[in-house]
């Protein structure tokens, strides 16, 4: 494990005892979710204007990125963006049922994504169409849970990565698990290491299941990653109904690190994720990682954030916007020129074009879809209720049923 | 012993009011946190938003957010916490978003809110309220179109009731408060905001019990048992059904835990045939145990074995399949058949 000391977050106040130089409860709670900046801890590799930061930290976890690997990130943004508006508009043309939004949250998905290997294991909640596509999950196999044709089929151990979790806070748990199975199975312990990633929102960490991972996998040394996407809100409730400490401070009382960072940076995301899963693969897990974004769209596309959020605060984050900052530093460096940017822009018109044609023409389920794999052993009452119910409905063959 | 409480539910002066369920359950949150101060709301999003569906609309504006807290998203956290504010004096009305989000809050409420009153032999007084939306038809994603409410019927010391219509949608949503008993009100979601339930909902009138059974349409052929968004279902079904001459009785049960089934005995001696109507899962669920009962009180007078039109024995399936799912019209009508062709 590694030593409280390399933690690197501060020494949190001392209570009532605190001194005069600490941070007021008023402060505190406003670093929670300020909207120009993280705080001092925010670890950050590339400024919203685009220009590179120097960590002599982070900088080693991402030596390889060079103008091409970071126009693939452009591209993968920029891809990922284009797909969630098409779905959140094919939503309001009654395509889907629903649809969950992760516009301003690319960096944090794409970039912690991308730090993943394949050997790795991701646990999502619902919003991480990003990282679904960073783990080569199609658009097209996540769309049916949206269109409520299905709940999500696709080969989880191929992709190594989990079927969505509705239920808040309860895959925090589950990813616990399955990296104390990686370290009971003698997986970790070297470069070779594996190591697992879950993703929840500032809401969730309110979760008695999250609290309990934590304390699960600091007690069993779990190789898992918590990957907390702190975007502000839960539905209308800001990150202070949940906490008066910023969240990633609360890994220490659980006995580990917890670190934040920009979350509309893909460069440091990309970064620090590397680095607390490399922490995992030698065995010195669990690391906690608060990516500090922005929910730039509504909750879902039931929800209103008209009723509760200030529209200053949505300005304030447009201007950081994640995929505008790579932008902005592959033109001024001449990491790319209009070409690339047109072609990237092209390709995004085309994944949209397709994914909808996709949606259009997606069958329905047929009924006996409701009595399947409901068990792994076939039970003869659900077959019975099944044959019960398909002969019914052959009774109204030929009707207008 | 206790002194006997005095009944806060009088209802506001001279109101008729024209409400959907939802708008129904607003104005008695309202009424309540009117006429009594210790009636708290807590839960995800209540505040500014007034809930996902909007049914706490208002509230927090004029009562304060310490009348209606938007707590953190912690279910366990919502129903322990009422717990003790209920110890201490408070009647706290728990809003569970979605009824598939109940589960975390489980154990409090199994462990804790059923059984405290009977551990401290009645010391502790538990009236504690947990309103909880649920039932299909919304075309939602998993966990938000469940029908759990057998489970809760099972535990002992919970009351379990469910609304049909506006009127009760008042007026159970005032007696659970009221009650000094927890109360778990399932309330019909994909109703909350039709406008073709729109009714008179009379805030001055004498409600019925919280805990009987109602006939809500007389008949004589069959006998529908029924309860939330079913009952619309059934009153449906019986409608068409009457419009080829057959005569259908509707009951709505209303109340989940404990049961009344008399008017369903009463009903079923009259009808020699009962359907129950419910969209959980059939196995080990509340139909079954108004079969049961039904057979062992009415049994020479029974022209057809009990049956029922419930959802599979499956999860809620993805919602493109729900209409398979749910108990509709033609279901009912052709469970009739079956019964009437005994
Ligand atoms: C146990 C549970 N309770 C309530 C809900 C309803 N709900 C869905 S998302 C949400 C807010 C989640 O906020 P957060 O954890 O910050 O994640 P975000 O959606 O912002 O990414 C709520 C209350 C749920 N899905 N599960």
């Amino acid at each position: 494990m590694s030593s409280p000391e390399q933690w690197t977050h501060p020494e949190p106040g001392a209570g009532p005892a605190a001194t005069a130089a600490e941070p007021t409860p008023e402060q505190v709670i406003a670093g929670l979710r300020a909207t120009t900046e993280g705080g001092a801890d925010l670890t950050q590799l590339l400024t919203p204007e685009g220009e590179r930061v120097a960590s002599a930290r982070f900088d080693p976890y991402v030596t390889d990125i060079d103008a091409e690997a970071l126009r693939n990130l452009y591209r993968d943004m920029v891809l990922v963006r284009r797909a969630d508006r098409e779905s959140n508009a094919m939503q309001r043309q009654g395509q889907l049922g629903i649809w969950v939004p992760l516009l301003g949250q690319e960096a944090a998905q794409i970039g912690s994504g991308r730090a993943l290997r394949p050997s790795d294991m991701a646990f999502p909640s619902y919003r991480e169409h990003g990282v679904a596509w960073t783990r080569g999950v199609d658009f097209r196999e996540l769309i049916g849970i949206f269109r409520c044709s299905d709940h999500g089929g696709w080969d989880f151990q191929h992709h190594g990565f989990h079927p969505y979790t509705i239920v808040i806070g309860n895959q925090v748990l589950n990813a616990t698990g399955y990296a104390m199975g990686q370290k009971f199975e003698g997986k970790v312990g070297d470069d070779n290491g594996e190591a697992t990633i879950v993703y929840f929102g500032d809401g969730a960490t309110s979760q008695g299941d999250v609290h309990e991972g934590f304390v699960w996998s600091a007690v069993y040394d779990a190789p898992v990653v918590f990957f907390c996407q702190n975007n502000q809100w839960a539905i209308s409730e800001p990150t202070e109904r949940q906490s008066r400490l910023p969240l990633y401070q609360r890994a220490r009382g659980y006995g580990f690190p917890g670190i934040r960072v920009d979350g509309n940076d893909v460069l440091a995301c990309l970064a620090v994720t590397r680095w607390a899963l490399d922490e995992c693969r030698h065995g010195n897990g669990p690391v906690l990682i608060e990516a500090f974004t922005y929910r730039m769209d509504a909750h879902t596309t039931t929800d209103d954030p008209t009723r509760y959020r200030l529209s200053d605060e949505l300005e304030e984050w447009k201007l950081k916007d994640p995929i505008e900052r790579v932008r902005a530093h592959l033109a001024r460096g001449g990491g790319a020129d209009q070409e690339f940017f047109d072609k990237i822009d092209a390709e995004a018109d085309s994944f949209a074009a397709e994914l909808r044609d996709f949606v259009f023409n997606m069958p329905d389920p047929p009924p006996e879809r409701i009595f399947e794999n409901v068990y792994a052993e076939p039970s003869p009452v659900l077959e019975a209720q099944r044959r019960e119910y398909l002969s019914y409905l052959e009774g109204f063959a030929g009707s207008e049923h | 012993m206790a002194a006997p409480v005095k009944s806060k539910v009088d209802g506001a002066a001279g109101a008729v009011q024209n409400l959907t369920i939802g708008k129904a359950i607003n104005l008695a949150l309202r009424s309540a946190m009117e006429a009594d101060d210790k009636v708290i709301i807590l839960g995800e999003d209540v505040g500014k938003l007034g809930g996902v569906f909007r049914i706490t609309d208002g509230l927090q504006k004029d009562f304060g957010e310490q009348r209606v807290l938007d707590t953190p998203l912690a279910e366990s956290g919502i129903i322990g916490t009422a717990v003790g504010l209920a110890v201490r004096g408070f009647r706290p009305v728990c809003e569970i978003q979605f009824e598939g989000f109940i589960f975390p809050g489980f154990d409090q409420i199994v462990s804790q809110v059923a059984k405290l009153h009977y551990r401290t032999q009645g010391r502790v007084k538990v009236p504690i309220v947990i309103r909880v939306p649920f039932g299909g038809g919304i075309g939602a994603v998993e966990h938000h179109s469940e029908s759990p409410e057998s489970l809760f019927a099972h535990v002992a010391g919970l009351k379990v009731v469910s609304c049909s219509n506006a009127v009760d949608a008042y007026w159970m949503t005032r007696q659970a408060i009221e009650s000094d008993d927890p109360v778990l009100l399932f309330e019909p979601k994909r109703l909350y905001h039709s406008g073709n339930l729109r009714t008179e909902v009379d805030t001055t009138a004498k409600p019925d019990p919280l805990h009987v059974s109602r006939v809500v349409r007389p008949g004589d052929a069959a006998t529908l048992v029924a309860y939330g968004p079913s009952v619309k279902v059934c009153l449906d079904a019986a409608t068409a059904a009457q419009e080829e001459g057959t005569s259908l009785e509707v009951i709505d049960l209303r109340t989940l835990s404990p049961l009344d089934l008399n008017p369903v005995f009463e009903s079923v001696r009259r009808t020699g045939r009962l359907i129950a109507v419910s969209e959980a899962p059939s196995e080990s669920s509340l139909t079954s145990e108004i079969a049961m009962r039904v057979q062992q009180e009415c049994f020479y007078s029974l022209e057809a074995p009990v049956l029922r039109v419930t959802g599979f024995d499956t999860p809620y399936p993805p919602a493109k399949l729900e209409e398979d799912y749910l108990p509709d019209l033609d279901r009912v009508l052709h469970t009739v058949d079956r019964s009437l062709a005994w």
